[in-house]
């Protein structure tokens, strides 16, 4: 498994995404405040496009007409059919035996120790100065 | 006859209230003058024209009177004709889709003591469902808590059709004190025509009526499952009649699809809606529409997923088949054995009391 540089932490704004190709696949990138996720691009349900979708709260309830919201932005929400995914596992909220988007481990690595390697960063230009979004793929 | 040997259980049957004079002795005195001053009566509902060939099957039809009335032809044909070991009487009568509450109250109240003294005093193997007026589920509760000590009612009646959609809370008392009594709620076709029997609109044939109303029953799981009383009520079946159940698998596609996308505002609903129908919902097995095939049906049964949902019926006296052919074609004996008595059994917990 090699790890791949794949963006600096300064591109992708609190809340927001970014859409990378690693090794010919698409790859969803998730700031939540600071902490960045990485999952499939692709909606294993219908092949919506992740990276488009909200990172909302996790929805429980113990009866009706009380709502219980945890996990604070750890759910994707796919933008095509409302199908919710764990930020974390990729697995879909309402079947995880059958659906799961694949997650891959996401680190902020400082360039200084990105120059060192062992990296795959040929196409992207990496800055002792910087500090960069690194993806095991 | 029989089925094998077996004795079914019969869940579905229907005497009927042959007016308004039959029920004058089981209603207190101010209704009673109300009653007869206004010329209150033939609160039949408009599914079940008694007139109707639908109503009645030629066979099963008496030379006077409306269909149903006769207790002697219900025990002769229904009874002794399907070999019933038990049989449960559902009451279609307009108590329960009366505007006014207090009058609802009192004809619902005097159809059950009716019910009680004129059918269930005179044969063991009747059983009957409390008819109640949901109306005022504040009354209705009370007529649930005036009959429930009598074992042989063994389910609440409500009609598939009122006010407001069965799933909203001011209905939940009702669930609340069918669920405190172990009494299934039976929803059955019928209406209090407050709202058009269609979702676009009122329709004007009875064919109309009876064919959409598989469509109401859909709207009414749907209302049950999205208010969150399956998930408030955790023991309460329900056991849909008269309107057919090969509708079940699409239906059932459709609530999932939708769950999975949509389900964040209904969070209570927190596993698959067909899983929750599956365990949570009955249906008996007349009219079926059963396609032509019978290997279809098996395919269809299949997809439905869930063998213990189904329960006998013959609908008796409504036409819906011939001779002794209550049971659909496709079923597995297997599966026979469990909707003619094991279903039965395990869905309404009264029945065991007094046939173990």
């Amino acid at each position: 498994m090699a790890r791949h540089v794949v963006a600096t932490t300064g591109e992708i704004a609190p809340g927001s995404s970014k859409l990378v190709t690693v090794r010919g696949r698409s790859v969803a990138l998730f700031n939540r405040d600071g902490e960045y996720f990485a999952i499939s691009n692709t909606c294993p349900h219908a092949g919506g496009s992740l990276c488009h979708g909200a990172l909302v709260s996790l929805v429980q309830s113990s009866r009706p007409g009380q709502y219980e919201l945890s996990r604070r932005g750890e759910m994707l929400q796919c933008p095509w059919h409302g199908w919710e995914f764990d930020i974390r596992t990729g697995q879909s909220w309402c079947d995880p035996e059958s659906f799961r988007a694949r997650a891959y481990q996401v680190t902020v690595e400082p360039g200084e120790t990105l120059a060192k390697g062992p990296y795959v960063a040929e196409t992207f230009p990496v800055a002792v100065e910087g500090e960069y979004v690194v993806v095991e793929f | 006859m029989g089925f094998d040997g077996l004795m079914p259980i019969d869940c579905d049957i229907h005497p009927a209230v042959p007016g308004m004079q039959a029920l004058l002795p089981y209603i207190d005195d101010h209704w009673r003058e109300t009653i007869i001053s206004r010329g209150i009566d033939g609160l039949d509902l408009n599914l079940y024209p008694p007139g109707a060939e639908i109503s009645c099957r030629p066979d099963w039809r008496p030379e006077s009177g409306k269909p149903g009335t006769s207790f002697e032809q219900l025990r002769t044909q229904a009874l002794d004709g399907f070999g019933a070991r038990i049989a449960i009487c559902n009451c279609l009568y307009g108590g329960p889709a009366m505007y006014s509450e207090d009058l609802g109250a009192a004809i619902c109240r005097a159809t059950n003591l009716w019910m009680a003294r004129e059918w269930l005093d005179r044969d063991p193997r009747l059983r009957a469902s409390i008819v109640v007026p949901v109306q005022s589920p504040e009354l209705a509760v009370e007529e649930i808590e005036r009959c429930a000590p009598d074992r042989r009612f063994v389910q609440v009646l409500m009609f598939a059709a009122g006010e407001q959609p069965l799933g909203r809370r001011p209905h939940w008392p009702i669930y609340e004190a069918a669920q405190r009594h172990g009494l299934p709620i039976g929803i059955h076709a019928g209406s209090s025509h407050r709202h058009p029997n269609s979702g676009i609109g009122w329709t004007q044939y009875l064919l109309q009526d009876h064919a959409a109303f598989a469509q109401t029953f859909q709207a009414q799981l749907l209302s049950l499952l999205a208010e969150g009383v399956f998930s408030r009520f955790p023991t309460l079946k329900f056991v849909l009649m008269e309107s057919g159940f090969t509708w079940l698998p699409p239906f059932m596609w459709r609530a999932v699809k939708m769950w999975r996308g949509l389900r964040r505002e209904i969070p209570w609903v927190d596993r698959s809606p067909a899983d929750i129908i599956r365990e949570r919902v009955r249906i008996t097995i007349q009219p079926a529409d059963a396609p032509p095939d019978p290997a279809q049906m098996r395919r269809t049964l299949e997809m439905i997923g869930a063998d213990e949902m189904f329960l006998f019926s013959s609908d008796y006296p409504h036409w819906r088949f011939e001779g002794e052919a209550a049971l659909p074609g496709g079923f597995s004996p297997e599966l026979v054995r469990k909707i003619l008595v094991d279903n039965p059994l395990a869905t309404y917990p009264r029945l065991k009391e007094v046939l173990s």
